[in-house]
């Protein structure tokens, strides 16, 4: 931008309802295997780069993420979600960012749009930590695909507990 | 009434303040009353409110007068109903006003300076200030035209603060002192004659060489079309009936109120750190023929164009974080039953994506915007936007280079939003065309960019058998030495025999004695000298690595990680940077999202650096791909590394300063807690020795950046001369697509980092931009420096 924002210093200021910003804000979900207090979660998904990416197709690759995610900055990293099990893809991702501002960009942007066809969900991470790219559910893969009931062609067809029926 | 009883006791300062800026920015929001009566009962609340909370009043309305343009008629016929039952208030609101006004135009926020003086000459009509009164301020700001050795900027500014407050005031102005006017309109009109204009081609979307027969306006500078509205505005009688005004609804009150005089208004002067906005062109691509259905568009030379698109830009950028509140508030612009909406909104949209030098917002914002419009309007948008696209699409041989870009990037995400579903046959006649030609090379590049967002048999499934000549390769690695009918080649061996060792995750070490064994073919006698370029060694080691890390993009990061002190080593020259570009190339030429990240990769890890890039990209191994998209994506990657890289390191200088100072200020404060001081300096060394060590840091970046810059400008040069010299002795024309693509490439450096280049324009000047150079060349540079001059 050629003309530097300086809001503040024009006696003014800004209005509450000009800031408004709610798809960067952060969700309700707190990751139950978090490490700390929820102020040290919060905290740390305060000022994160990285987004946690869901409803991804198994077969999405780290190629399409960084086209997709590439549009809101430069991307520092891609990390796949695996089956804990099979080491496959099983539908989630990290996307880090270099700045925080191009994380919210994704936020705002990328966010509930589609990739590969499914509309793709982001959310703040409190950030990556070894062991965080497996999968929690029972089989190995995904909490939400262990136990969901419809047939989802790229997410392995039924759910879990019905293939197991 | 009906409030929560919470607190029965006063409530805290900031939750009044919270309740009166809502009460007024949402005045008129989800009401079953008319705005006009909200108005009055909202004159009613803040009137009684004055004795207590007179300063928050006036700040929120200065801020809404500021940063609610889209709502301008509403507030000033607010402020205009507070002056009526409140002589002071009014006076001290206009006062609050101008010092707002004063403050922007130093800070350099000159759009929202422009939305003050909007304000304040529609508060004429709300008879709160006294028209002659807004003349005379107009009259200082015309004059800023007779300056003398002030950027034209500067001018262009003064002139659109008050042309473009005219369609609000204009008519009341003429009514009360139009022999003044007619001054004005008369010093306007020179003005505008003897300007300079021959950086307007620069900005321009479309090269105005093959004039449309719609756009008259189209690529106009904005001041000039403007003029070309206010002229038939006159020749109207100053009427004007789009504009919402509440404020005729409560004539008979308003023209009781007593009005203020503006105090003479003199502009800030001229210094060295103002920065005026940036010149821009009209955009326009619809008119009245465009939407034979509905209700007709407002002409290009109408005023009513002119509101519009001001109001949908104010309303872009007010809500440009939220995007459903965004497509939400376009939708309801008021008037849209009169006025066919859905092509001003598209139009607005597409002017800001293709806005040189750059869209006001990034562009992501403006595809997923649409995607909101069309989930809002699914019978009626996407036709508009399919429209667009086709209209977008025939006019591709003269759109600008960047614009293509744009284009691109936008129609490609888009339609991996919609399932890739396009007309493809309705473009069958770029299929006829050179390959090089802007149609079927937009085609090309589409399609090249749907495929990163999905497969590539998904491409090869989604358009007609006869696109395949301009289908995307499939995106394989070329492993040089992978096939048995290569034994023959020099290296092989050695390549075998690192694919088994990198296999046994062989070290660093181990990876340099199998390299050892590499002959180089550019040394006739042995040289023991130890690493020198050796292109062979280069070559052997980055296919062989390349080749074992295809798999995808983590795996060759890895590979990069792993051996980094294997690519140091052989990268180390010049040459060396270079050769490992080239190997990168020749192996993933098939993939130029692969290229793109390993360079950006072996950039970070300071493997290449920039300048090597940028010779890289004009070498003539490149030649071929010169022209495609991603080269150039993967040059102002580079270019926005080096300029990132740099306040980096500026600004870890001026934290260390401001350390400095304060302890430097701790010491001066207390004799005791000596300790304190001392203890942080045996952490970092003492500050003053870490500062001399940064300002050389910032001194070595800078002139890397410059010499980054230089070498492109060399490069451009030197093509740019070769192409002219060659069609000039051969006689042919000179303005081939490649010719096109290259000057616009040319002038996309200069406008997308202008800021940093202005600081390089004596060199380049005296340097690289001569008057011997090829007039051609030298219009380009010249154009750049008549943008802000």
């Amino acid at each position: 931008l050629s003309v530097p924002r300086r809001a503040a210093m024009c006696s003014g200021g800004t209005l509450s309802i000009l800031r408004s910003d709610s798809y960067a804000d952060l969700s309700q979900y707190r990751d139950q295997h978090f490490r700390g207090t929820r102020y040290d979660q919060e905290r740390l998904l305060r000022k994160s780069c990285t987004l946690y990416v869901g409803n991804l197709s198994f077969y999405t690759t780290e190629e399409q993420i960084h086209e997709l995610f590439g549009k809101s900055g430069d991307i520092k990293k891609v990390i796949m979600g695996l089956d804990k099990v099979k080491k496959t893809a099983c539908g989630f991702c990290f996307v880090e960012y270099y700045a925080r501002g191009d994380a919210e960009n994704a936020m705002r942007y990328i966010n509930g749009t589609r990739l590969d066809d499914r509309i793709i969900r982001t959310d703040w991470d409190a950030g990556f930590k070894e062991g965080r790219q497996y999968g929690r559910g029972r089989s190995g893969g995904q909490v939400r695909d262990e136990y969901r009931q419809d047939y989802d062609a790229g997410r392995g067809g039924y759910g879990k507990t019905v293939q197991c029926q | 009434a009906g409030q929560p009883h919470k607190r029965r006791r006063t409530s805290e300062p900031s939750e009044i303040e919270e309740r009166l800026e809502s009460l007024i920015c949402r005045v008129g929001e989800k009401s079953n009353s008319s705005l006009e009566s909200n108005l009055e009962g909202l004159a009613g609340v803040l009137e009684a409110d004055l004795p207590n909370y007179k300063s928050k009043i006036l700040r929120i309305l200065c801020t809404v007068a500021r940063l609610l343009p889209e709502k301008l008629t509403v507030y000033t016929t607010l402020v205009g109903l507070l002056n009526a039952r409140n002589y002071n208030f009014g006076g001290e609101f206009v006062e609050a006003m101008i010092r707002q006004l004063k403050e922007c135009l130093k800070v350099n926020m000159y759009n929202e300076a422009v939305h003050l003086v909007r304000f304040l000459s529609d508060l004429v009509n709300c008879h709160v200030i006294a028209a002659p009164s807004m003349v005379a301020m107009f009259e200082n700001f015309v004059s800023v035209t007779q300056e003398e050795d002030v950027p034209q900027v500067r001018c262009d500014w003064y002139m659109f603060a008050f042309l473009s407050s005219l369609p609000w005031v204009g008519k009341e102005l003429y009514e009360k002192k139009d022999a003044e006017m007619d001054r004005l309109l008369s010093q306007t009109e020179s003005y505008l004659k003897r300007r300079q204009k021959i950086h307007v081609p620069m900005l321009q979307v479309w090269t105005a060489d093959k004039p449309h027969p719609q756009e008259e306006v189209s690529g106009l500078y904005y001041l000039d079309c403007l003029w070309s509205q206010i002229q038939k505005l006159k020749k109207d009688r100053w009427q004007e009936r789009h504009i919402l005004r509440p404020y005729l609804a409560f004539d008979s009150i308003l023209c009781e109120a007593l009005q203020h005089n503006l105090p003479p208004f003199t502009p800030p002067p001229h210094t060295e750190d103002s920065v005026y906005p940036m010149p821009r062109v009209i955009f326009r691509m619809f008119d009245y023929t465009d939407d034979p259905e509905g209700p007709v568009m407002p002409g290009s030379h109408s005023v009513e164009r002119f509101v519009i698109e001001e109001n949908l830009h104010c309303i872009i950028k007010s809500h440009w974080k939220e995007r459903k509140t965004c497509a939400a508030q376009l939708l309801s612009y008021p008037g849209n039953n009169k006025i066919p909406l859905n092509y001003h909104i598209v139009e607005v949209i597409f002017a800001e994506l293709f806005q040189l030098p750059s869209p006001p917002h990034i562009e992501v914002m403006y595809t997923t915007l649409l995607i909101e419009l069309c989930k809002l309007q699914p019978g009626s948008l996407p036709q508009v936007l399919a429209q667009a696209t086709e209209m977008l699409y025939m006019r591709l041989d003269t759109m600008n280079t960047t614009c293509v870009d744009r284009f691109i990037n936008w129609f490609s995400h888009h339609l991996s939003n919609f399932q890739f579903r396009w007309s493809w046959e309705d473009w069958s006649d770029c299929l006829t065309q050179d390959l090089e030609k802007p149609k079927p090379k937009f085609v090309r590049e589409v399609l090249e960019k749907c495929m990163r967002l999905s497969y590539h048999q998904r491409i090869i499934d989604i358009v007609p058998a006869s696109f395949s000549v301009l289908s995307p390769a499939n995106p394989v690695c070329i492993y040089k030495y992978g096939d048995e009918s290569n034994r023959s080649l020099p290296g092989y061996t050695v390549a075998l025999c690192l694919t088994i060792a990198i296999k046994n995750k062989a070290s660093n070490d181990e990876i340099f004695s199998i390299l050892k064994d590499v002959p180089n073919p550019n040394q006739d006698d042995d040289d023991d000298e130890g690493f020198t370029f050796n292109p062979l060694k280069i070559e052997v080691f980055v296919q062989t690595l390349l080749h074992l890390a295809a798999k995808s993009f983590s795996h060759s990061f890895s590979a990069l990680a792993k051996f980094h002190e294997v690519f140091k080593t052989l990268a180390e020259s010049d040459e060396g940077k270079l050769h490992v570009l080239r190997v990168v190339y020749e192996v993933w030429k098939n993939h130029p999202q692969m290229i793109a990240v390993l360079v950006d990769k072996m950039i970070r890890t300071q493997i290449v650096d920039c300048a090597a890039v940028a010779n890289w990209i004009f070498s003539s191994e490149l030649a071929h791909d010169f022209t495609r998209f991603y080269i150039w994506e993967i040059l102002h990657s580079t270019i926005r590394k080096m300029n990132k890289h740099v306040l980096k390191i500026h600004k870890e200088l001026e934290e260390t300063k401001a350390r400095l100072a304060r302890q430097h200020k701790r010491r001066d404060s207390d004799d005791d807690d000596d300790d304190d001081d001392r203890s942080s300096d045996r952490e970092d060394g003492p500050l003053e020795e870490q500062i001399e060590r940064l300002q050389e840091k910032v001194e070595s970046a800078q002139s890397e950046q410059k010499n980054l810059f230089l070498v492109i400008f060399q490069r451009f040069i030197m093509l740019l001369t070769e192409h002219l010299v060659r069609c000039e002795t051969g006689g042919i024309d000179v303005f081939t697509p490649w010719y096109k693509s290259c000057i616009e490439r040319l002038q996309q450096i200069f406008l997308q980092h202008h800021q940093i280049i202005q600081q390089y324009m004596v060199t380049l000047e005296n340097l690289l931009f001569t008057a011997e150079l090829d007039h051609h060349i030298l219009a380009v540079f010249q154009q750049f420096c008549a943008l802000q001059a």
